[in-house]
């Protein structure tokens, strides 16, 4: 499952942020989204379907709702509307499809 | 706060400019983004980005003088604001850091821009497809650049994404365009309307020289597009083009087909719509100042109608005046002369559209894909699911909906409302479908939230 990131980020200097990955440590550069700094750590899928389908962020812009993931302790949170934090916990979903007891029109 | 006069949704081109007109006018502006940065998709982080991704443009570092134009005292931003609901008053409630709110004001202007057009085909599911949108606002916010990427679609931002791409040091394996012969001759009376705006014209010329010479090789009148992920987790792309099947392994495949108007916010305001046939979109009915036929309803920019972010500043400024203007700040003779220079740009900014329109339209197969596609990404409804509904008497889309709970997700049918239409629409020569409805929260808010939002008349400091 360990699929290589499909982005080269640029080395531009500034700081980076430690996180936590369904508990294995990682790192992005700060001021980036929950969902551009998993996209930066792997290729990989960071949502299953109900069906069990792999997804991954899509659109960035908050509209596809594919980059639902668990960030510190809140499951069905949009990884490109969250700016990442040092020392988030980050995990990856599945078969979740309604929002936080949300409540989707 | 103090009373507002104006409250702007959205922070792109549109509402940016509309804000500075109205500040300096001597209007009280909110501004609300949903973004942590003001700029829209168009200029997204273009204020953290000043001295650096230079491989960005100077089209997108214009954009900066409009994020530099929002310090006024008049104006009180708010990013990491989700608007959800907007009632009669006019009134606007959001969320912000998981708190919600509401202000009223006398004017609300709905500037809450595009989203680019669902690509359906069997594979677009699969982590390594993406919109190429996407993958630019990776470029813009994060210096992420797309690896071994596959550029494939159709229309203007594809080619400035490749020429981004190209001189960020990372340009795509390929090209797979989807436009034909025939569509491009289709497009040529619209030629000399499009030379009112040579400017842009030049620049589209120059970025496929730009791609030319990079020898990006590409493929025209592609259909067919199908995607599987190989055992490394690449991409298989694979679509049909000169007569032959083609395969193409890449790390990513990125997927474009236009843009089409943001309407969740516009439709659940009661504001009339219809149907843009050279845009294949819905898009709210509005006069030439951007005001619609809902008391204190402003729209402007792409959320109104495909334009492109000249456009859309044009457009912001014109709505700016007429408020001002109906907040008895202007007299219309004022505000006529003064939209002068205005109305112009747009016509500018507008002339290249219905060339662009008819050159690179949507393929049929992207519109109503074939019945292996899944057509709503959120509860997983396929195309064949759907026109089977279709065959057995579903008539439209809140019939679709109630029965294959097509478009009942999270994105509350943003990803699939248009394919829909393509699966309703299919076979029938011109029946007028009405647009999909949309309700309040036009966005998914937690019920605690729900519960805890304060009154307006008790509205928090
Ligand atoms: S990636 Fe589409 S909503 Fe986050």
């Amino acid at each position: 499952m360990n699929v290589a990131s499909r982005f080269r980020t640029l080395p531009e200097t500034g700081d980076r942020v430690q996180f936590t990955l369904d508990g294995a440590p990682a790192s992005a550069p700060a001021g980036v989204t929950v969902a551009a700094a998993l996209l930066a750590h792997s290729g990989a899928w960071t949502r299953q379907t109900v069906k069990g389908a792999p997804r991954t962020a899509y659109c960035m812009m908050g509209v596809c709702f594919d980059c639902l993931v668990e960030v510190d302790g809140t499951p069905n949170t949009q990884a490109c509307m969250t700016l990442l934090r040092e020392g988030m916990t980050v995990r990856r979903q599945t078969g979740l499809r309604d929002l936080n007891g949300g409540h989707c029109g | 706060m103090a009373e507002v006069d104006l409250i702007i949704i959205g922070a792109g081109p549109a509402g940016m400019s509309a804000a500075a007109f109205a500040a300096r006018g001597g209007l009280q502006v909110l501004i609300l983004d949903e973004q942590p940065h003001p700029g829209g998709q168009i200029y997204r982080n273009v204020a953290q980005n000043r001295s650096k991704r230079g491989f960005l443009g100077q089209a997108y570092a214009a954009g900066t003088d409009l994020v530099d134009a929002l310090d006024h005292p008049h104006i009180t931003l708010l990013t990491g604001a989700t608007v959800w609901r907007l009632d009669k008053g006019p009134q606007v409630t959001w969320s912000r850091g998981a708190k919600s709110q509401t202000t009223s004001a006398a004017h609300v202007l709905l500037a809450t821009g595009a989203q680019e057009r669902p690509v359906p085909f069997p594979g677009w599911t699969l982590p390594g497809v993406m919109p190429a949108g996407a993958a630019q606002i990776l470029m813009k916010t994060a210096g992420m650049l797309p690896k071994d990427a596959v550029l494939a679609g159709s229309g203007p931002l594809l080619y400035l994404i490749a020429a981004q791409m190209i001189d960020a040091g990372s340009p795509p394996q390929a090209l797979v365009e989807t436009q034909t012969f025939p569509q491009m001759l289709s497009a040529t009376p619209h030629l000399p309307r499009a030379l009112f705006g040579l400017p842009t014209l030049r620049k589209g010329l120059s970025l496929i020289a730009k791609i030319r010479k990079a020898a990006v090789p590409r493929y025209t009148a592609a259909s067919g597009f199908h995607a599987t992920t190989t055992e490394s987790g690449n991409i298989l792309f694979s679509f049909r083009a000169n007569g032959r099947d083609q395969r193409l392994t890449c790390g990513l495949l990125l997927t474009h087909q236009g843009v089409i108007p943001g309407t969740h916010i516009t439709r659940a305001a009661g504001i009339e719509h219809y149907w843009n046939a050279a845009q294949g979109a819905f898009q709210p009915e509005h006069d030439l100042w951007g005001a619609t036929d809902q008391p204190g309803l402003h729209v402007a920019g792409d959320g109104a109608g495909i334009g492109g972010a000249e456009a859309a500043a044009s457009a912001g400024e014109l709505a700016g005046l007429n408020i001002l203007c109906q907040s008895g700040r202007l007299s219309s003779d004022t505000r006529n002369q003064r939209a002068a220079r205005a109305r112009a740009a747009l016509f500018r900014a507008r002339a290249i559209r219905p060339f662009l329109d008819a050159a690179y339209p949507p393929p049929t197969d992207i519109l109503a894909p074939s019945d292996n596609t899944i057509v709503c990404r959120c509860e997983e409804v396929s195309a064949g699911a759907i026109r089977q509904a279709i065959r057995e008497g579903a008539q439209g889309h809140r019939q679709i909906k109630t029965s294959l709970r097509c478009g009942m997700g999270p994105c509350q049918g943003r990803m699939c409302d248009a394919t829909l239409r393509g699966l309703l629409s299919e076979g029938k020569a011109s029946q007028p479908i009405s647009p999909p409805r949309a309700r309040s929260p036009i966005k998914p808010i937690a019920l605690g939230e729900l519960a805890a939002l304060s009154p307006p008349q008790e509205e928090p400091a």
